[in-house]
């Protein structure tokens, strides 16, 4: 289960090196740290082990730093990658979950409540994808109804109440295209939800946790500082759809291209100033090391945070309107005298 | 002429529905063929004299089937007449993620500008209609499927500012695939702008006019489309955020006759008016008079 991704093979079997020269030390009475455990080299265990950690600190940092597109869209969806209920609970004292729309129902693929980040009274919104079956079905795997997405705005209506800033988490391999979903308005409920953050007098900060798809993504992301993890991925569709439409087949070859095409790494969209910031993570990624990308995301939003908290409404909706209004590109020739037509 | 369809209405409640995959984007190519030819309509599958559907505002005289058209007749219908004044036509798409799949994006661009004659998939100016000013602004579906690149956000946006500043009610006919893929994220970053822009209309007054035709889908609904402060969809048109053709893979089953059809997106109470074409011009006018 832990070794799904393919290029972690080298891992596994420094893994296998470190699992028995424990067993050999283990005789002396040592504890065996539970795979994917704290990967931090400990000093007092000297020798093989030590060295052994050592390396595969060292793999794992040069296989992470160079993966390809395609893979980073399959690490953003590790089965074991953190999501917003795993950060909340790591991130967040006091968490109180807030449910429902109060129009239609509640959501469970999108979490509302209030929660301390460091010295902040905050709101959090998050998309949830579910960890178990059970869960999963629940949550519709992170595919959020119109519900959740109101149900995100009337929550964040009622921090702007009480002028509490909002981080949201963002999750979703997209919108669910369902039925009840078109019938109860999901485009209606993401439009609605991006003039609204837009002008929404608090502080917002954003972060793309794993999966940052389309509207879907959007709808909980009109902020004043958008960030990504470092192995997340956002764009305008996901690759599989990406390839389906364009390259007419969806299959892994297609995919990775599209994946390439659909500049959807935390790096390509900071360099297209869609985003402001890449948190980074853990070494090998999120997935290894729940606590320490939580302590790693909580560091980077408190900071934000901090600088966001005092300055001017106004202000703040001004520079969050022409943050995104400086977004896309085009070339502009030279303005002809306007013509009757 | 104009009100040929009336007496079919109750052929329409038979008409085969178009699913997605049909979506066509050499409209205007049809429409230009040489004269005298007569088409099939595919609302009633009646031969219908193509000149006659055409001074019958591309409207099916048998069966009222509204045709697709392109934003230039678009403007021709709704605007009186030589009042049109296009704006922010000097926008060109460039290539920011070099994009490419089976074809680069720029030769994509190419050959629709070639086969549309049009720079880019928005016309955006002032017009009066019917007497009154306001701010107009068509998306093209013959262009890229209608879908909403940078040049078509940044348009729409220059003329929901324009709209602002001039006090002017805005009208933005809707018909796209949704945002365009060859911009990636850029194209799902003109859902945030224009609406934002919207925000400031509305913080301003403003009456926005969201017209829906077929199709309207993906994130130009998710975004400005469904944000008017009324919403008027053409009969019979495709609207929803999916495609039907997702939903049904999603959800493994049939999808209901007449599903994000206007009449449907009605029932839901996501629009307030379904308009013939043919009353579009007054529908309108009627509004302006009303909120301002």
């Amino acid at each position: 289960m832990f070794y799904q991704l393919d290029f972690e093979q080298p891992i596994r079997e420094i893994d296998e090196r470190i699992a028995d020269a424990e067993r050999r030390e283990g005789s002396r009475d040592v504890e065996v740290p539970a795979l994917g455990g704290v990967v931090s080299p400990q000093p007092e265990r000297e020798g093989d082990v030590g060295e052994l950690r050592a390396e595969r600190d060292r793999v794992l940092r040069s296989l992470y730093r160079k993966l390809s597109p395609w893979d980073t869209v399959r690490v953003a969806r590790h089965p074991n990658r953190p999501q917003s209920r795993d950060y909340i609970a790591r991130m967040a004292r006091d968490f109180v979950e807030l449910h429902g729309d109060r129009r239609y129902g509640d959501d469970p693929a999108i979490v509302t409540g209030f929660g301390r980040l460091g010295p902040h009274k905050c709101l959090i919104v998050g998309h949830q994808k579910g960890r178990d079956t059970q869960e999963k079905i629940g949550c519709h795997f992170g595919c959020a109804h119109p519900e959740g997405y109101r149900k995100a705005l009337a929550k964040m209506q009622l921090a702007e109440k009480y002028g509490l800033p909002i981080v949201t988490l963002v999750d979703t391999p997209g919108a669910y295209p369902g039925l009840g979903a078109e019938q109860r308005g999901q485009a209606e409920a993401i439009a609605v939800n991006l003039r609204e953050m837009s002008r929404m007098k608090t502080p917002i900060v954003s972060v793309v946790i794993g999966e940052g798809g389309s509207g879907g993504a959007l709808g909980i992301a009109v902020a004043d500082r958008v960030a990504m993890l470092e192995h997340s991925w956002y764009s305008v569709i996901s690759p599989e759809g990406c390839a389906a439409i364009l390259w007419k087949q969806a299959n892994e070859q297609t995919n990775a291209a599209s994946a390439e095409a659909l500049r959807l790494t935390a790096r390509d969209n900071l360099k297209l100033g869609i985003i402001d910031a890449v948190v980074s993570e853990p070494v090998g990624a999120a997935h290894r090391d729940h606590d320490q990308a939580a302590e790693l995301l909580l560091s980077w939003v408190v900071d934000q945070l901090d600088e966001l908290v005092g300055v001017d409404r106004d202000e703040l909706i001004q520079r969050r309107h022409e943050r995104f209004r400086a977004l896309g590109s085009f070339e502009e020739l030279q303005p002809k005298p306007a013509e009757a037509g | 002429m104009t009100r040929g369809q009336t007496k079919q209405e109750a052929r329409m409640a038979t008409v085969a529905t178009r699913s997605w995959t049909d979506v066509k984007t050499d409209q205007q190519k049809k429409t230009s063929v040489p004269e005298g030819l007569w088409l099939r309509c595919p609302g009633c599958s009646a031969m219908i004299y193509k000149r006659q559907m055409e001074a019958n505002l591309h409207v099916c005289p048998e069966c009222g089937h509204h045709y697709r058209i392109s934003a230039t007749t678009r403007v021709e219908q709704l605007a009186d007449d030589n009042t049109f004044v296009r704006m922010f036509d000097n926008l060109r798409a460039v290539d920011p993620l070099k994009f490419r799949d089976l074809k680069s994006y720029p030769e994509r661009i190419k050959a629709e500008q070639v086969k549309t004659g049009q720079h880019e998939g928005c016309v955006a100016g002032e017009a009066f209609v019917k007497g009154r000013p306001a701010m107009l602004a068509c998306l093209d579906l013959t262009f890229m499927m209608g879908s909403m690149g940078s040049v078509v956000g940044e348009t729409l946006t220059r003329a929901i500012e324009h709209a602002t500043e001039h006090k002017l009610p805005l009208i933005i006919v809707s018909c796209s695939g949704g945002a365009r893929m060859q911009e990636a994220g850029l194209s799902l970053m003109q859902m945030a702008k224009t609406s934002s822009a919207l925000a400031r209309f509305d913080d301003a007054g403003g009456l926005f006019i969201s017209v829906l035709t077929d199709p309207t889908t993906g994130g130009v609904t998710a975004s400005f489309a469904m944000l008017g402060d009324v919403i008027i969809a053409e009969p019979k048109a495709l609207i929803g955020f999916a495609g039907p053709r997702v939903i049904r893979q999603t959800i493994r089953q049939e999808l209901p006759e007449g599903f994000q059809r206007s009449e449907f997106l009605r029932e839901s109470g996501m629009v307030d008016r379904v308009v013939s074409r043919h009353d579009l011009r007054d529908e309108i006018a009627r509004i302006i008079d009303y909120t301002s």
